[in-house]
């Protein structure tokens, strides 16, 4: 092993353990999930304790996109587009059911998850979700993050 | 006035074209002929005793498959209607044949009929003739059919990207 690999490794630990706690969210709200997303924002569950505590809203400055709500089927290339907006690394959470399989939406308007339209990172369930599962959902992201290959 | 006298008005003014009334305490209906229904709407906005001047609504019903209606029409437009001076209410239906879905449009009666029309026309296919732009409200331009007719199979999604789940 030469020296370049043992200092790349810290490296790709250093900016894990940065980029975990730096996280700055687009919250794409459509729906009732919202509620839920804005009570675990604020001080009660208190998001800034994870370093997510800054939603951008504007994709060019932000990391993760939190999908919050029902997705339609007019909705989706909006969607896409604000995906495709966001700058690498980027991250995506599917936050509640509909989100997740199009939940109990089973008709010819609601996108049936928006894992057919987006790579999704961490599913959080529910309808909507505790703010307790949405906080294990972001502890899981935050793993995902520092685990991952970082790219520079 | 109370429904029963709104009712008795409005038979008694169309008596051809009033088909069937039905009254319950806050539930008055009217069933007039597609062909009266314009003449209807106008009398029941100008009207000094009925003075229905807010349109709140404007909805149609798709029967096509409801037990009893198989001689009926297809469809029934449905207009809510309630005015502010006296307090009161009424419900005006009318039934559409399916093979020429066309209504006459209420929009110079009430301007809020433009989007309410629209809106029956992309969810139920019922054309309003001369209305000013008859375009889908809530869907897509590129969707095909009309989602709540009955025979809109319901499995049936119409993505604009992804796959066609």
């Amino acid at each position: 092993m030469g020296l370049a690999d043992f200092f790349t490794t810290k490296l790709d630990a250093a900016l894990g353990w940065a980029r975990k706690y730096s996280i700055f969210q687009y919250p794409f709200v459509t729906a009732c999930c919202g509620m839920e997303y804005m009570a675990t924002a604020c001080s009660h569950y208190d998001v800034d304790r994870f370093g997510a505590g800054l939603p951008r809203f504007s994709p060019r400055q932000a990391d993760v996109l939190f999908v919050v709500g029902t997705i339609s089927h007019k909705m989706a290339p909006v969607l896409r587009r604000v995906y495709d907006q966001m700058t690498e690394p980027k991250w995506v959470v599917a936050f509640g059911v509909c989100t997740c399989t199009g939940g109990f939406y089973d008709n010819y308007a609601t996108v049936q998850g928006i894992d057919t339209i987006l790579p999704v990172d961490v599913y959080i369930p529910g309808c909507p979700p505790r703010p307790e599962s949405v906080l294990d959902g972001l502890m899981k992201l935050q793993d995902k993050i520092a685990a991952g290959r970082q790219r520079y | 006035m109370n429904g029963p006298d709104i009712l008795a008005r409005l038979t008694e003014r169309f008596d051809a074209g009033v088909l069937a009334s039905h009254g319950e305490p806050g539930d008055d209906a009217l069933l007039v002929s597609l062909a009266a229904l314009p003449e209807v709407l106008r009398f029941c906005r100008d009207d000094a005793a009925l003075r229905f001047d807010m349109l709140m609504d404007l909805t149609a019903v798709d029967y096509l498959t409801y037990p009893g209606r198989e001689e009926a029409p297809r469809f029934e437009v449905v207009y809510h209607l309630y005015s502010v001076p006296h307090n009161h209410r009424v419900r005006i239906k009318a039934g559409v044949e399916e093979d020429d879905p066309v209504v006459p449009t209420a929009v110079p009666l009430w301007p809020i009929a433009n989007w309410l029309e629209r809106e029956v026309w992309d969810m139920f296919g019922l054309r309003f003739a001369e209305h000013p732009d008859l375009r889908r409200l809530l869907l897509y331009e590129q969707f095909e059919g009309h989602p709540l007719r009955k025979d809109y199979p319901v499995s049936r999604r119409q993505p604009l990207i992804g796959p066609r789940n």
